[in-house]
């Protein structure tokens, strides 16, 4: 059990004490007869990682991807109840969902970086927000390069078409690109689950980073990734919120024997 | 015992043997083809230079002389403006069924474009006769002050349009599949509408594909034959426009060849427009083709 | 920002949306109209030729020649079309499955040589039809055999070889290795593993292949232009021309007396009503199938 102790939180985080960035309540999902989230209800404090676990299929991508409302995407899915993003529901409000989604940066499992140069993929959500001065975008982008540490490896080739980028190159890309829109949350969908185990260091070190100014939120079915970064955690089981809390209680105090079973290993 | 399991042993190398030979075979269709028609053609080849042949207008095969421009220009006319017409309608008909439709529209087009890619060419041709002749004769040739009987380039084009449509449709449609909904999940989450992901992400990542099914098309109609023979007219001089009938290579072997098997010169001026054709869809294809693999490998 | 560009960026932000609903209705317009197109096609063909059907002309042969003889129907071609269609279709499969199956187990290993394969079987597909059919009466003179139904059988077959081959390789494809492996550590020969084991898994796609074949081979004209020729009589060897359906339907087409436009259109409504019915059992078949397949 070395690995899962989670060393650098001394002082448990209670739950209740914290600002909440997103609530969500009733939340039920189904594509057709399938139920594919049953009525969760979680929520996530501000400036804070939080970790989606648990076995694959169990409905944590679509629970992600819901927050970001690309689950309009698909015609065919049933979305009902709440999500709350600092009070306002994105889910009934009149807002335009484009400005709700360009509060959240998206990263996915695998790094899809748009058909474009490095360049003209970060200038890509500033041009939407309709900045399209080049010395405005030219500082931005380099700032935001640097701050997914970037900057020094693409200085020299930022016109160079950006799937000529490492895998893990290309997945910092993405982050840059998604903190470019400015968001105050990031959506992460096992985002090293792709990359060699230094470039996941790299990304796990920049959320760390990164939680002062951003409410993280982190689909993973790696314990020991969650263990890492984790300061909340959400487990999820067949489509059910099983268990959320501070991430010191979830693995140390689990409340319910599935988390207990999950946490042995004896759930995949 | 082991009669059994050498038996079988020896039915699986038979088998295997004869496979391999047909498998062969086939590698050889187009060779054997190829060679066959420039066999037959070199005959006319050996006293009219091919410049010669591909640049004179003047078709008299009675008298010797092979001008296959006329039908050179006909069968290019035809077909680029078929694909002018069914291009466009094609692209925004994938792009509809890929990333608008509702599943009841879906539901409907699939058969749809099953079906018309199953026709035969025929029934087109009857079709055309039925419904575009008349048309272009008494509707849109007058708009334009012309008189015509309505057997023209644009006719022949209409009908050939609506035959590649399904052709041209159900590769753009795989195209426009099998790029990953991430990727547009990516541009979405950076606060872009549907339209402009589309605009500005899908279409650039498309792009190479929608040129390679353009250049498919392109060729499957360069090839048609009996529907397009059936409205264009069918007058061996170069078309002065597109209500003026044509005269486009397959229909010319369509309706000479057979009968003029006495004038051996006649026959190989046949075969060298089969090589023709053979050669420039061959060529078209195997662009279009590489063109895919290629884009295939890079995005993959 | 500044209120200039503030404003720049609305106006542009409703330009894109009023661009987005132009191209909606007309994306929404091209779809209807593929649509409306093929409904076109169907109603002018019934229209023509409903009032040209009846019991004589699908039982008896035309009379006093197809192109001037007002008598008689369309026997002729219907019989000699499903004779072609089947023996072209057969003859493609007899050649076509072991290739498919070659193609899938026993070079399951050269990737890149099965691609090459894949990729000179899609060329063949392109290849126009007339260039088969005059290719192939060349050699037919050439060895002096006269217009027939054999002479057409083996034109077409090869003419839909290509296509047969793919779509059986496109459902073996698809089919996993491990069910291959599972084949051989039975204990089977690579023989037996495709003629028992794959063959059945693959079953219902082979048979839409088949169904895609025989309606190729059904309705091309082109290939069969010169080599079936053109009878009033249905044949009764293999030596005999041969009337089709498409052939039936373009030569009497152009005739100038009524009565023989009208075999013309009721060959046409014939042959429709032929294809629709291979399109949606083959429709069928793939639904079912999706329905009933094992997945590994």
């Amino acid at each position: 059990m070395e690995t899962l102790s989670v060393s650098k939180k001394v002082i448990p985080i209670t739950n209740y004490q914290i600002p909440k960035k997103i609530q969500i309540e009733n939340l039920n999902l189904k594509i057709g007869k399938k139920h594919i989230l049953k009525d969760i209800s979680v929520s996530v404090p501000k400036n804070k990682i939080t970790v989606i676990l648990g076995p694959s299929g169990c409905g944590k991508t679509t629970l992600l991807k819901s927050m970001n409302r690309l689950t309009d995407m698909y015609p065919d899915m049933e979305v009902t109840g709440k999500i709350c993003i600092d009070d306002e529901d994105i889910l009934h409000s009149g807002t335009d969902v484009t400005n709700i989604r360009k509060r959240m940066g998206l990263l996915s499992q695998r790094p899809y970086p748009l058909p474009m140069s490095i360049y003209k993929n970060i200038a890509y959500g500033l041009k939407i927000s309709g900045r399209r001065k080049k010395r405005f975008l030219e500082k931005r982008i380099r700032h935001y390069l640097i701050q997914a540490s970037l900057w020094d490896e693409v200085k020299d080739r930022l016109r160079e078409p950006a799937s000529s980028l490492s895998i893990g190159q290309q997945q910092r890309l993405c982050l840059a690109r998604g903190l470019a829109v400015d968001p105050d949350i990031i959506l992460a969908d096992e985002p090293t689950s792709a990359l060699d185990p230094i470039s996941s260091q790299e990304i796990e070190k920049k959320f760390l980073e990164l939680k002062n100014g951003y409410t993280i939120v982190m689909v993973t079915h790696v314990l020991r990734q969650a263990a890492r970064i984790a300061d909340y955690v959400i487990f999820m089981y067949l489509g059910e919120v099983i268990e959320q809390g501070p991430a010191y209680e979830f693995f140390n105090n689990p409340k319910t024997e599935i988390t207990r079973a999950y946490l042995r290993g004896s759930i995949n | 015992m082991k009669g059994i399991i050498l038996s079988r042993k020896i039915k699986n190398k038979l088998n295997a043997t004869w496979m391999t030979i047909w498998t062969v075979f086939i590698f050889f269709i187009p060779l054997l083809l190829t060679a066959g028609l420039i066999l037959k053609s070199s005959i006319l080849l050996k006293d009219h230079s091919f410049f010669n042949l591909v640049t004179s207008s003047i078709w008299k095969p009675l008298s010797g002389e092979f001008g296959f421009l006329p039908f050179i220009i006909s069968s290019l006319l035809v077909t680029v403006l078929a694909l002018l017409i069914a291009g466009p309608v094609c692209l925004l008909s994938a792009i509809h069924l890929t990333q608008y439709a509702n599943r009841y529209i879906l539901q409907i087009m699939q058969p749809v474009i099953d079906i018309l890619a199953g026709l035969p060419s025929v029934i087109y041709g009857v079709w055309g006769i039925i419904i575009i002749v008349p048309f272009i004769s008494e509707k849109i040739a007058p708009l334009f002050g012309i008189q015509t009987s309505g057997y023209t380039i644009i006719s022949g084009a209409l009908v050939l349009s609506v035959m590649i449509i399904p052709f041209i449709l159900n590769i753009l449609l795989d195209i426009f599949n099998a790029i990953p909904k991430e990727l547009q999940e990516a541009s979405l989450s950076l606060g872009a509408s549907q339209w402009y992901t589309i605009k500005f992400v899908l279409i650039k990542k498309a792009f190479p594909g929608v040129v390679s099914a353009m250049g498919l098309g392109l060729s499957r109609a360069f090839g048609e034959t009996i529907a397009v023979l059936m409205v264009v007219g069918n007058v061996a001089s170069i078309p002065k426009g597109i209500f003026q009938p044509g005269y486009p290579l397959p229909a010319l072997i369509a309706n000479n060849y057979g009968e003029m098997l006495s004038i051996p010169l006649y026959d190989s001026a046949l075969m060298l427009a089969a090589l023709f054709l053979l050669i420039l869809v061959i060529a078209f294809n195997l662009i279009s083709r590489l063109l895919i693999i290629r884009y295939e490998k890079r995005f993959a | 920002m500044k209120r200039g560009s503030l404003n720049k960026y609305y106006l542009r932000k409703i330009s894109l949306k009023a661009e987005e609903i132009f191209f909606r209705a007309t994306m929404l317009f091209s779809s209807c109209i593929i649509i409306f197109i093929l409904l076109l096609i169907i109603y002018s063909i019934l229209q023509k030729g409903l009032p040209s059907l009846s019991i004589d002309m699908l039982t008896q042969t035309p009379k006093g020649g197809f192109y001037f003889g007002k008598e008689g129907g369309i026997l002729n071609a219907i019989i000699g079309s499903i004779y072609l269609s089947l023996g072209a279709t057969s003859l493609a499969f007899i050649i076509g499955l072991p290739v498919a199956l070659f193609m899938n187990i026993w070079l399951s290993h050269k990737k890149k040589l099965v691609n090459s394969f894949r990729f000179i079987l899609d060329l063949l597909w392109g290849i126009p039809s007339i260039v088969y059919g005059a290719f192939g009466f060349t050699v037919m003179i050439y060895f002096g055999i006269k217009a027939s139904l054999i002479g057409g059988i083996v034109v077409v077959s090869l003419f839909i070889l290509p296509i047969m081959i793919r779509a059986i390789d496109e459902g073996l494809k698809s089919s996993s290795v491990g069910l291959i492996e599972a084949s051989y550590s039975l204990g089977s020969t690579k023989t037996e593993t495709a003629f028992k084991v794959m063959m059945k898994q693959c079953l219902p796609c082979i048979i839409t292949a088949v169904l895609l074949s025989f309606g190729r081979s059904i309705g091309d004209a082109a290939s069969v232009l010169f080599t079936t020729g053109f009878t009033d009589h249905i044949p009764t060897s293999l030596t005999q021309p041969t009337a089709t359906l498409p052939l039936s339907i373009f030569f009497q087409l152009s005739s100038p007396i009524p009565e023989v436009k009208s075999r013309a259109y009721a060959a046409a409504l014939v042959l429709t009503v032929i294809i629709l019915i291979i399109s949606l059992s083959s429709r069928l078949f793939t639904i079912k199938y999706k329905k009933n397949r094992i997945n590994f």
